[in-house]
């Protein structure tokens, strides 16, 4: 299940994760995105850097409640919430928002 | 599929569905790829000569492993285990009963290993080994959670899981193996755990669940990472560490150590309770799995190994660790080797070493789903029954409204939540659903008579599957809790400040 991003080919899992995590690019992103039926926001951009701030300095994603910690002092207390981060990414936010900031997916029973 | 991806509407959780042939037949996990197999000693892709492979190791495992020999010989084919599994009541398929999926395996057997088999095939049903098989193999053998719920109304005792696990493992030495375990044990070997959680983000993540505790009560709890001299060491799902509620689980071991005054550790080398090698049928990877947890104790230098809120880490750590990893002389003898979390909890409660405010939990009614491989595979201490009473305990002692669903489908006959055995994965939501069906409705049950809104699990599996398909059924995401959750919540720390707001205690 690959995509296409301006003609060039992005090689990804079945599910969609990408194989190759130095391919990832904004426009990818928003491949990505429109493929998961996601229209990318600010707030889903907010996400998605941290995301991927976090990734370059642990190679892991981060525990959602590390996450919603971060969108609380940055968004607000209303919307640093499990809640309102479904909203953003329905799938889930580590599952979701992983794919589309072109992380690997997170393992083991979770 | 044949009957789309409805999740059948039942009128009580037992409810014997209507059958639906081949169902559920075009359904299986993603395979493993090369890099998933290689690196757990497994061929990368199906090797040529695959079925004299296949045959060879189903032998090996008839010699060593004595119950599946038996099992495959012994069924009488009565009829008792038919409705007995979660995911035929949830999917209607036939080859879902416990009795036609072992068949699957048990007809090739017969085919090459017994006298009938090999001369008269037809007489007996037994069947040729061939490429359809093995994809229905893989297939069936992929829609079974190992949960055991069938064994226990079989007259012969015969355990399904075994003959589940026996073909898994055959699967995955001829190059069949399951994405999603093997990745999974993959990781554990590089890394220490499922989630691929290096140290320094294990830290940092502790570190910040620390400051929660103390933001949230005013007391500095720690949760320390690889403390040498440490007394005791928490073996717990990496779950534990990253997701929602397994994390207020996790803090509420936290909180009950600090409060019995023990000084505690988890490790990053072993950072993971759970064994996929039980899942894959694997002795090698649960023996190598184990190992790490030996390692790190003896690292340490710790007295004393507790299990944290895992159901199959529980079965492995119950039932075999001595045997995969032992001796364990090196720890406290007056302790058990390993100890459960909750056994630790309740007697503590015992002692009257916990400060407990039962009304902090008054804003859920509760009921407690038990996870299978702690009710049907082990115990919680020596005692028989612990396993359902010590859990119910802690509960009853932290939570005014507690309330046990349909007495068929608890303890010893507790339904699957679904996704147990390897088959939490994505790929498999379909089943997921299908196969929760069952212990849905019986929450449903107690909802309507008495209100309920909030489960309890003691299981990282049941607790994400839960959480995932609770919504489907009207719940809301977090009515999935940890028992030690509602510990954490009941629990006032010596010297915390008690304000009134707090009743909600997250």
């Amino acid at each position: 299940m690959d995509y296409d991003v301006n003609g060039t080919t992005i090689a990804a899992d079945e599910e969609g994760y990408i194989t190759n995590l130095s391919e990832w690019s904004k426009e990818l992103a928003d491949v990505i995105a429109v493929n998961e039926k996601i229209d990318m926001n600010e707030e889903h951009w907010e996400v998605v850097n941290f995301l991927r701030d976090y990734y370059e300095e642990y190679q892991i994603a981060p525990a959602v409640r590390v996450l919603i910690k971060s969108v609380k002092k940055t968004m607000g207390k209303e919307k640093g919430n499990n809640k309102y981060m479904y909203e953003l990414f329905p799938y889930g936010p580590a599952k979701q928002a992983c794919k589309i900031a072109g992380l690997p997916k997170p393992t083991g029973c979770v | 599929m044949a009957d789309g991806d409805d999740i059948r509407k039942m009128a009580h959780p037992l409810e014997i569905p209507r059958l639906a042939c081949g169902a559920m037949a075009d359904l299986e996990p993603f395979r493993a790829k090369p890099e998933h197999q290689e690196p757990l000693g497994f061929p990368g892709e199906l090797v040529e000569n695959w079925k004299e492979k296949a045959l060879e190791k189903m032998a090996d495992i008839a010699s060593k492993n004595r119950a599946f020999q038996v099992y495959l010989e012994t069924c009488v084919k009565c009829g008792a285990c038919t409705d007995k599994c979660h995911y035929f009541l949830g999917t209607g398929d036939p080859k879902n009963m416990p009795v036609a999926r072992q068949d699957l395996l048990r007809s090739v057997y017969q085919r090459y290993f017994t006298f009938a088999g090999k001369y008269f095939p037809k007489l007996v049903g037994a069947r040729d080994l061939t490429e359809d098989v093995l994809n229905e193999w893989y297939s069936y053998y992929h829609q079974c959670s190992e949960c055991r719920r069938c064994s226990v109304f079989c007259p012969y005792g015969i355990d399904t899981a075994e003959i589940t696990m026996a073909a898994r493992d055959i699967m995955a030495h001829i190059g069949i193996g399951q994405k999603y375990s093997n990745e999974i044990i993959g990781k554990v070997h590089k890394i220490g755990n499922n989630l691929g959680l290096n140290p320094k983000a294990l830290r940092a993540t502790l570190e910040d669940l620390e400051e929660d505790i103390e933001d949230e009560t005013g007391i500095s709890v720690r949760i320390p990472v690889d403390e040498k001299g440490a007394d005791i060491l928490l073996i717990t799902p990496s779950a534990d560490f990253f997701a929602e509620p397994h994390i207020d689980g996790l803090l509420g071991y936290a909180k009950v150590f600090h409060e019995a005054g023990v000084s505690w550790t988890v490790s990053s080398y072993a950072s993971e309770a759970a064994n996929f090698g039980l899942f894959i049928g694997s002795y090698e990877q649960m023996r190598d799995i184990s190992i790490r947890i030996r390692d790190a104790a003896k690292d340490l230098g710790v007295k004393r190994i507790i299990f944290g809120e895992c159901g199959h880490a529980w079965r492995v750590g119950y039932s075999f660790l001595n045997t995969l990893a032992g001796p364990f002389d090196f720890l406290d003898q007056n302790y058990p080797v390993p100890q459960h979390i909750l056994d630790f909890t309740w007697q503590e409660m015992q002692k009257g070493t916990l400060n407990i405010d039962k009304s902090r939990n008054d804003h859920i009614r509760l009921t407690y789903h038990d996870s299978c491989n702690v009710a049907r595979a082990s115990r919680i201490t020596d005692e028989p029954g612990s396993q359902f009473e010590i859990p119910r305990n802690v509960i009853k002692a932290v939570c005014n409204n507690f309330f046990d669903m349909d007495r068929e489908t608890t303890h010893e006959s507790t339904l699957c939540c679904g996704g147990g055995g390897g088959l939490l994965t994505d790929d498999l939501m379909e089943l997921r659903r299908k196969g929760a069906s069952p212990r849905m409705t019986a929450v449903q049950q107690v909802t309507e008579d008495h209100g309920v809104t909030h489960m309890a699990a003691i299981c990282a599996i049941c607790k994400t599957q839960f959480s995932k398909i609770m919504p489907e059924f009207g719940y809301e995401m977090d009515s999935i809790l940890s028992v030690h959750q509602l510990v954490s919540n009941a629990i006032i720390l010596t010297g915390q400040e008690i304000d009134d707001e707090a009743g909600e205690g997250e």
